[in-house]
């Protein structure tokens, strides 16, 4: 129930009639307060602390550029190659607005890892963040379905041989998947129906999913509040005087202005790219997608974009059996979906690195090495690093990056499902009552 | 002797490392996208021998004003069979006709300088060799058993690939050297047909993307404007910090 006697705003100069006015019929002042001017965050945050407010800024990049390359794209398979072209050569300022969005759906995925790797090491998935951490997994999980969507749309050999793979790996589930691959395509081969409905999902549906789910994963941060480097709940400690944590500062204009300066570094970085390099040397847009869709020439060497090479690696690792390719898929599969379970295997009393013992910091840098290598591996034929010598026992005759891959593959599991045991009994050293600052 | 100073001059850029596998070294292709006699040139060749049969079908007439020339002058020079100059570049052979004469029809050149590379196709078009066994009578180096004959042998003259074996004489395993030799010289000097070359491999690159000297004027200015942006940010955010220090 709305309050009725709210005070009027005093504090906006020549805005104060019309924000009063506003005010007594929506909850401005009330959700400013609430999200920025009386939202208390901790005042340790580092470096890592900006890459969520770089993927919200590259969330709202993609949209708006992708607006305006919806404008000029043809979403069929017989124009679909050379408007993309129209828009490089014809399209005032097309060019621009096609490297940035190409640009930008990869830094997407460089903020959101980096964003992850940092809840992994400060423990900001722990008890009572578990909520914030799932709906996260879900925007990543969202996020590689958007990627994939949009890959399909500029029709070029990557595009189309690439969803051909990834759509056949879902073939691969017993009994359902021929039918679930068909149901995915709208056909027997990728093809323009496949092309329009990939369009429609990329431009609305995800886009959809991923503002709601964006806006639950910061909902709920405000409401229990934002975890730091120390991993120190600034929650319960509050200054009587003042009412607010005493190692919190409000979200603005702190962090506001300190994430502009973050915003300005992230701005440099992307231009350099847009303007000097947005192939990225192949990996943010690969050469042979510069070729048109061919149904009938399979190229040599299909790999995906690189922020599903990790993944990629694995499902190459894992052997088929009774010829079916499906363990692989399910591999995958659980590779992703196993982040939704980290907050109910980590037992530390400790949230985090820095108070860590030192089982928990082997095993999370041979985690973070599992995930570098395999995504190199998965870029890479298997045949880049050679095969072992003949007479070797078991690995004999074999590729040496395929066992690589299922070794760091075995690791990379390992981590999550030994948490419970390595974390219950470690060393760790005793966290400080406050923040260090 | 002119044969065996053009081998010289060759052997070194072909040094093919032929050890085994056989992979040919790719060179890099001495192009500069701001040479824009360099790029005249390479359009001249470009639509005198590859358009017969390629089209680059994304790229108007009407854009090779970038390289500057006047609309007039491409009109005069590039258009041959009543194209309008705002019109793509397609080629005079129809794809029907192109299939039945080579097997495939010959693929669109517009993104090619960016599908293949600069120095791929440097390489390439100076790796066309006499093979009598091939239905067009060439093959490539390169691109081994390709379906397009050597259209600018008239330059380069033709080439033979000569296979040597050798005994290696620690391991004992055979060593196969493989080199590019001129058997009949063609009109060009090898280093001149290295240059046309090269100015059409300008070209293609140019072709590629048109908007990529633009693109990297912009980039500069841009920066300029984002590293004064910094430092505003940066100051702004140490002004407003110095309470929580």
């Amino acid at each position: 129930m709305a309050k009725l006697n709210k005070p009027p705003v005093t504090e906006a100069g020549p805005f104060n009639g019309v924000l009063t006015w506003v005010d007594q019929r929506f909850p401005l002042v009330a959700l400013w307060k609430d999200q920025m001017s009386e939202y208390y965050a901790p005042k340790n945050f580092n470096f890592w602390y900006y890459f969520g407010s770089l993927a919200l800024l590259v969330l709202v990049i993609q949209i708006v550029s992708g607006i305006f390359l919806t404008m000029n794209y043809k979403p069929s398979a017989q124009e679909a190659f050379a408007s993309v072209e129209y828009i490089m050569r014809d399209v005032p300022g097309g060019w621009l607005i096609r490297y940035i969005h190409s640009t930008g759906a990869s830094m997407f995925f460089i903020c959101v890892y980096l964003h992850m790797a940092r809840g992994l090491m400060y423990g900001s998935y722990r008890k009572p963040r578990e909520l914030i951490w799932i709906f996260g997994v879900m925007i990543y999980l969202a996020l590689m379905a958007e990627a994939f969507f949009g890959y399909l749309l500029p029709w070029g050999q990557m595009s189309y041989w690439g969803a051909q793979v990834i759509i056949n790996l879902f073939g691969t589930i017993p009994f359902i998947g021929e039918a679930l691959a068909i149901w995915i395509r709208g056909d027997y081969n990728v093809s323009d129906a496949t092309l329009n409905r990939f369009f429609a999902l990329h431009v609305i549906a995800l886009p959809l999913v991923l503002l709601g789910l964006v806006a639950a994963h910061l909902m709920a941060l405000h409401e229990v509040g934002s975890n730091n480097p120390d991993g120190v709940e600034i929650y319960k400690d509050i200054d009587p005087k003042s009412g607010h944590p005493r190692d919190g500062i409000p979200m603005h204009p702190y962090y506001t202005i300190k994430d502009i300066v973050g915003v300005a570094v992230f701005l440099i970085v992307f231009s350099v790219i847009v303007f000097f390099t947005p192939e990225m040397g192949g990996y943010f847009l690969e050469y042979n997608n510069f070729i048109p869709a061919d149904p009938l020439k399979t190229p040599e060497h299909i790999a995906p974009v690189w922020y599903f090479t990790p993944y990629y690696a694995m499902l190459r690792a894992v052997p088929p059996i009774f010829g079916s390719q499906f363990p692989g898929v399910a591999v995958m599969g659980a590779a992703t979906l196993i982040f939704f379970l980290l907050p109910w295997l980590d037992r530390g009393k400790v949230k985090s690195i820095r108070y860590r013992g030192p089982k928990y910091h082997a095993w999370f840098v041979a985690f973070i090495i599992s995930f570098l290598v395999l995504g190199y591996l998965g870029v890479e034929p298997t045949t880049v690093w050679g095969e072992f010598g003949k007479g070797l026992p078991i690995v004999g005759g074999d590729y040496i990056a395929l066992w690589v891959a299922r070794v760091l593959s075995v690791v990379y599991f390992l981590f999550f499902l030994l948490m419970p045991w390595y974390t219950a009994n470690d060393r760790e050293k005793p966290e400080p009552q406050r923040v260090t600052f | 002797m002119k044969k065996i100073l053009a081998a010289l001059l060759l052997a070194p850029a072909l040094g093919w490392a032929s050890s085994g596998g056989g992979g040919v070294v790719i060179e890099k292709a001495p192009i500069d996208l701001h040479d824009k006699a360099s790029l005249q040139r390479g359009v001249q060749v470009f639509v005198n021998h590859c358009l017969n049969c390629h089209s680059a079908s994304v790229m108007r007439y009407s854009r090779l004003t970038d390289l500057g020339l006047t609309e007039a002058q491409i009109r005069d020079n590039l258009l041959f069979t009543g194209e309008k100059v705002g019109e793509p570049m397609v080629a005079a052979m129809s794809p029907a006709v192109a299939k039945a004469a080579f097997g495939i029809v010959p693929p669109d050149l517009s993104l090619v300088g960016r599908s293949r590379g600069a120095d791929w196709l440097y390489t390439y078009m100076r790796s066309f060799y006499r093979d009598p066994a091939s239905k067009t009578g060439w093959n490539n180096a390169v691109f081994p058993n390709v379906a397009m004959p050597h259209v600018l042998w008239e330059y380069q003259g033709s080439q033979v690939m000569n296979v040597t074996e050798r005994m290696d004489d620690h391991t004992g395993d055979m060593k196969v050297t493989r080199k590019l030799v001129i058997d009949r010289p063609g009109s060009l000097k090898p280093i001149e047909y290295d240059r046309q070359v090269a100015d059409l491999v300008n070209y293609l690159s140019y072709m590629a993307e048109p908007a990529q000297t633009d693109r990297k004027q912009w980039g500069v200015l841009v920066l300029f404007f984002l590293a004064g942006f910094f430092v505003l940010a940066l100051l702004l955010k140490n002004e407003y910090w110095k309470d929580v220090r």
